[in-house]
Formats: C-alpha cells, structure tokens, sequence
C-alpha cells in the first residue's frame, strides 16, 4: 500500500495543479451557473438553480445563436476546412518542390496569424469596399456587402481561410502514411483517380478524418475573436454565434451567471459532436 | 528519484499556496502613504493622465512634509480597469485611498457598497459650490449622498461642414430649432451636394455605448422630461411616446438615406471612420457628435487636419419640436472617489482637495481635452483659447443631463442598443423594437417599471 503511494507521489504536483487550476475553474463555472451572480452592482448573488438554464432554452435570441453555430461548424470546419484540407493535401503531394513551398507557406500563415490579426485582415477583404469587391467589379461580377447581407456565409470563408492549414497538414502526413504499393497497384489493375481516393486513399486515412473532423469541430466552435472583429453578431444578431452571444450576456449585459450557463450548454454542444466522432472512430477499426 | 519527491511536493505546495492567496503580504497601514490607483492608457504612448497625476503628487507632497503619495497606474482597457479595482476595493489589505471612478458605472460600486460617501468633507470645502448641479449630481448615489467628486465632462452637439453647407446654400451661422429643420438641412445636402453623406447618427451594436449616448439618448432626452427613467417614481419607463419618436427618427435618417451607408453604420468601426475620414475629408456634412472631436486634428492627434477649427461649425442639438430648453446635451465623465474600506480616508480627501483646486482643474481640462466642471474654471480665459470650440461645448454643460446612475444602467443601454440595431437594419419596425425593449425592461427590473404612454 506504501509503496504503491509513493509510487503515485511523483504525479501529485501535477494531479494538485490540474484539480487547482483545471477542475477549479470548472467547477466554479458550474456553481456560478446556478446564481444570478452580475459583473457589478450587486450586493450579493442568490442560488437559482436552474432558473438560467431554462430561460435560455426559452430565449429566442439563444435558440438563433444554436442555430447559427451549427451552421457555422458544418459550413466551415466540416464542408471546409475539412473538405479543402484533403484537396490542397493530395494536390500538393503532386505538385512541384517550388509549388508546393510556396502554397504551404501561404496556408500556413494564414493559420500561424493571431485570431483578431486574421480577422481585421478579413474585415478590409470582405467589407463593401474591400478587396473581394474590387476583384468582383474588376471581373464585372455583381459586388454585394457581404458582410451585411450574408455575414454567417462571410464569417464561415473567413474560418475557412485561417483554419485549413490544420487539416492540410494533418492530412499531408496521414497521405504520406499510405505504402507506395497499394496505390501502385490498384492502378496497374486500372483504377481511376477518383475510385483510387473512394476506395483506397479514404479509407486507409479514415482515422485521421475522424481526429481532424474532432479537432476541426471543438476549435470552430470555440471561435470568437475572428467573429467579433468581422461582425461582432451583427447586423442584428444574424451572425451571433454561441460564443458571441456568451459574451454579450456576460460582459455586455454584465449578466456573469446566465453566460456561464450558456457556456456550459455550449459545452454540451461540443461533447454531443464528439461522442458522433468518437463513435464513427471506432466503428472502422 | 524518491528523495526528490518531498522537495518537488514542498515547491508545488508553495506554489499553490502563494498563488491561491494571490501573494499577499499586507503592505498594511503605513499611515503617512496615500494610495491613488487610476486608469492608465492602453496606449504606451498617450501619458497624459499618467503625467497630470504625478504632478499633482509632487505639489502634495510638497504641501504635506513627511507623506507620500504612492501612484497605482493600472493599465487596462476601461472594463477590464472597472473589474480591476472592485477587487482591490473588497479587500481593506489592497483597497487604495483615492480611485478614479467613471460616472457610467460608479453606481454599481455605490450599491456593492464600495464607496464612501463624501458629504462631512463637502460640508466644510469651500469650492464644492463652484462645481455644476449637474455634474454634483453625477456621483450622487439613490440614497442622495455623494460619492465622488467630478474632474471634468464632455458634451454633444452637431458639428457641420461649412463648406458642404455653403454649396447647398445653407447658412453658416446654422442653428436649427427642432428635429424636422436638422431633417430638412440634411435633405438639401442630399438634393444639392451628392457625393457627400448628409447626416450622421451613430445607431446599432457595432458603435457600443456612443450609439446609445451620442445618438439615441440624444433624441430621447429631447422629447420630454423622464423617458429613461422617472425618479420620483424609482422605476424605469416603457411604452413612451417619445422613445418611439426616436426610433422614428434613425428610421427617417437611414430609410431615407441621408445618413452613411446602414452597412457602415452598424460595423464597429464607424466612430473611427467619422472622425479619421468622413469628416476630414469632408464626405459628411453633419455630426452628431461629442466634444472631444478635435482632439484628434490637432497636430498631435491620430488625424492631423489644421484646417478643421475654420471648416467646422458647431450647433447645439435641438429639442423634438423645440420645447425648452431648446438644446439637449448628455454627459459623462469621471470622478475621484474614496473607498469605503480606504485605510487613510483623510489623506485621500486632502489629495482630492489637490486635485480639484482651480489651478490643477485648470491644468487637467486643458491637458486631457476635458470640459471644465468648475464655473470658475469655465469662465477663465487661458482655458477657453486651449482649444477651438471648448468655448461652445462648455456653454452646453449647464443643460447637459447624465445619464441614470444606476446599476441596471448597463443592461438597459444594450436593450437601446439593440432596438436601434434592429430598425436601422430594417430588421424592426420602430414600433416592434420599442416593444421589445420594453420587454427587455421589464424582465431585467423584476417588472418594476412604469408605463407613459
């Protein structure tokens, strides 16, 4: 018994770090959900179970913000990032040395870019006189403020841009993974490009999807700063993801108890996707 | 490895224990120092307050041998300063003698009980009776008391464009009466200068807070006594006529087109753009605007622009139909306060003493383009030429109202803000977003609110 103790001893600094400065905040999260606790003017807070719960499942305004997240993570992290990853990475494996230095280079930037430095970088390329119009009236396309008129759409591209280097790269080393031999063979036996990636590339590399997607998913959920230097939700609350509205009630609206609550159901949002992932993940093995 | 353990365990002990009792050892009461902890800029490079403060803490200690004045810049941005010094004000240990508060938000610190009121020490101070009603009335707490005393305030008016105004032949003294002439002014430019955006009203999320002061409030304020709040009454008030009419006007500016586009309306960077572009380059014709705009032209501003003290006019804003006043003005500003658990509460009433004597008021409005509170300082002549147009905005701080001190203040502004989002993106009908508002009101009161139809 004494030994075993002292076997586990070593882990103590870092198990009494984690509970202090993991599970604490965690759980001060959980108590301050179950408050009315505001940012000032109080003179103290009372319990109130789960009153704040249950007046964001009646809110309007947090059933549009669910809305608008789920949209925001498939169009964005799922069709994507995820989708465009595996192409610039099977792309790149053909391409020249010079191409392919290059084009990771500019990929990776984008993702290396401080969240809000991406996002004013955004704003000037999207906003009504930006650089995407000019291109667009150059081309005599129809400009449109894209920001005003399709800001979900337009934060999505913008999560797209800055986050495919992930995928890519990830992508780039589970491709890498697949022996030579397979796919040599499967186009001696006369195997088009596209029945190659349905029925070798893909499946050999399905783990690495299921990770990526995982990944992909918790981190696009979580996006705030590229969101609130583009739009800060708006126009109206047409782009007021979970995050945003999370922290209009609570630093806006000083209402510190019903964000909190807010981000524990956002943090049921993110457990309900992984468990999706976790399952696909071990369905295949 | 197993005699390390005990060593390692010790350190992460330590560790713990020092971070969790945030590392601190009481500086306790030295009785000869005063704690002074205000706000300090973002902006390494900006140090005006920095340098004002320190100056008026040499004079004090110099007026005071044997004390010291100890400086707490903290450097933030204004929330994150506001939660910054609530906690040192919990705590007797760390709680300064003298705090830097802003009127927006003092009542939250008043009702937490942070503050001490400052009424036995303006008894007996001789200058308090040279401060403004208004601005005395500004860190006044519900229960009557005062918590603060005032360094300064800013207020709004119309800035115009002299020259747009001179193509579409309106006149340069221009001084409208009611709602409907600034309407019509902005009308002629539309018909007669194109190109230039006529009339600019900052509405919606994206300008925060200068949306719901500088726009709305600015017209609520206009339409009759108590549209906000009734204070006999003690509630807030919903279902106004007024507060519909205002609505209604944002909806005429933007429907109409006679303000910038609704898409650079509702982003963030409008105030930006207003002040570093659309007025220096004179696409815009009328501002409703604050006092502090000049500051930015000057040399030393972000936008230098000599020509701007000729260019632009300025005029007060009117009322709806032009019931007296006939001029509506909003204020803001800061004030000096004590904390309730302040360990030298004396010391930090004599450096307010310091702070707020004529010279250094003086000395403060002319560093910090902050509008006199002091009718002396008001009055002086060395301040009136510091800057083009102080003598104008000053004139507005006798009719200038402050917004409600209260608690629910915050959460009552972002309802404002919301509803002008809503119908300056034509998301709402005035009436719909009045409505809604008045919704968010009553939820977030407890329903103790009164209604004036």
């Amino acid at each position: 018994m004494t030994r075993r103790l002292l076997r586990w001893s070593p882990l103590a600094p870092a198990t009494v770090l984690l509970v202090l400065f993991l599970a604490g905040p965690v759980g001060y999260c959980g108590y301050l959900a179950v408050t009315d606790t505001q940012l000032t003017g109080q003179e103290s807070a009372s319990f109130v179970g789960l009153a704040n719960f249950r007046h964001a499942l009646a809110d309007p305004e947090f059933r549009n913000a669910v809305l608008l997240t789920l949209v925001f993570t498939v169009v964005s992290a799922l069709l994507g990032q995820n989708t465009l990853g595996l192409a610039l990475a099977g792309l790149l494996r053909r391409a020249s040395r010079p191409v392919r230095t290059v084009t990771g280079a500019v990929v990776i930037t984008a993702w290396v870019l401080p969240e809000i430095v991406a996002g004013f970088l955004l704003y000037t390329f999207f906003e009504r006189r930006g650089t995407l119009n000019a291109v667009l009236a150059w081309l005599h396309l129809p400009t449109q403020d894209w920001l005003f008129t399709l800001p979900i759409l337009a934060v999505s591209f913008a999560n797209v841009w800055r986050g495919t280097a992930f995928s890519m790269l990830v992508y780039s080393a589970a491709l890498a993974e697949i022996p030579q031999e397979v796919t040599e063979s499967a186009e001696v036996d006369g195997a088009g490009g596209l029945r190659r990636l349905w029925h070798i590339t893909l499946p050999m590399i399905r783990r690495s999807i299921g990770t990526n997607l995982m990944l992909n998913t918790l981190q696009t959920l979580s996006v705030f700063g590229l969101i609130w230097a583009l739009t800060r939700g708006g126009p109206g609350n047409r782009s007021q993801t979970l995050p945003v509205f999370m922290y209009d009630q609570a630093f806006v609206k000083s209402l510190i108890g019903y964000g909190t609550a807010v981000a524990l159901l956002l943090l049921v949002v993110g457990a309900l996707f992984s468990a999706v992932y976790l399952r696909l993940l071990r369905e295949e093995v | 490895m197993r005699s390390t353990t005990p060593v390692v365990l010790f350190t992460a002990a330590v560790l713990a224990a020092g971070s969790l009792t945030g590392c601190g050892s009481g500086s306790g009461a030295d009785r000869n120092t005063v704690k002074v902890a205000f706000i300090k800029d973002t902006n390494n490079r900006v140090k005006v307050r920095d340098d004002y403060v320190a100056l008026v803490a040499r004079q004090f200690e110099k007026a005071n041998p044997g004390k010291k004045v100890k400086l707490i810049p903290v450097q933030a941005s204004e929330n994150d300063y506001y939660t910054k010094i609530q906690q040192m004000m919990r705590s007797p240990k760390t709680a300064p003698d003298l705090v830097y508060e802003d009127t927006f938000l003092i009542s939250s610190d008043i009702r937490a009980g942070l503050l001490r009121p400052l009424d036995p020490y303006l008894k007996s101070w001789d200058d308090w009776r040279q401060f403004e009603p208004s601005a005395k009335a500004a860190a006044r707490g519900q229960d009557g008391r005062t918590y603060g005393v005032p360094d300064g305030t800013d207020t709004r008016g119309l800035w115009f464009n002299r020259t747009v105004f001179a193509k579409a032949g309106l006149p340069a003294d221009w001084h409208p009466r009611t709602w409907d002439e600034v309407l019509d002014a902005a009308r002629t430019v539309k018909r007669k200068v194109p190109g230039v955006i006529p009339l600019n009203v900052f509405t919606g999320k994206g300008a925060g807070e200068a949306a719901v002061m500088q726009g709305f409030e600015m017209l609520l304020y206009g339409t009759g006594p108590d549209q906000l709040y009734d204070p006999t009454a003690k509630k807030w008030v919903t279902g106004t006529r007024g507060f519909k009419d205002s609505l209604r006007f944002l909806d005429t500016v933007y429907r109409e087109k006679l303000g910038p586009e609704v898409s650079d309306a509702l982003s963030p960077n409008i105030q930006t753009n207003v002040a570093a572009e659309l007025l220096p380059e004179q696409k815009l014709a009328i501002d409703l605007d604050g006092s502090w705009l000049g500051q930015q032209w000057q040399k030393t501003g972000g936008a230098p622009w000599p020509q701007w003290a000729r260019t632009l006019g300025q005029a007060p804003f009117p009322t709806q139909a032009g019931a007296p006043p006939g001029r509506v003005s909003l204020a803001g500003g800061w004030t000096w306060s004590i904390p309730a658990r302040a360990p030298q509460p004396a010391l930090g009433w004599k450096l307010i003493e310091t702070f707020q004597s004529k010279a250094n008021a003086r000395e403060w409005c002319t560093r910090g383009a902050q509008l006199a509170v002091r009718k002396d300082v008001a009055a002086d002549p060395r301040y009136l030429t510091s800057v083009p147009g102080i003598g104008f905005f000053t004139q507005l701080v006798a009719v200038s109202r402050y917004r409600p001190a209260l608690p629910e203040y915050r959460q009552v502004a972002a309802a404002i803000g919301e509803a002008t989002e809503a119908v300056t993106a034509g998301d709402a009908t005035p009436e719909q977003a009045a409505a809604r508002y008045d919704d968010t009101v009553r939820s977030l009161t407890g329903g103790a609110v009164v209604a004036k139809p």
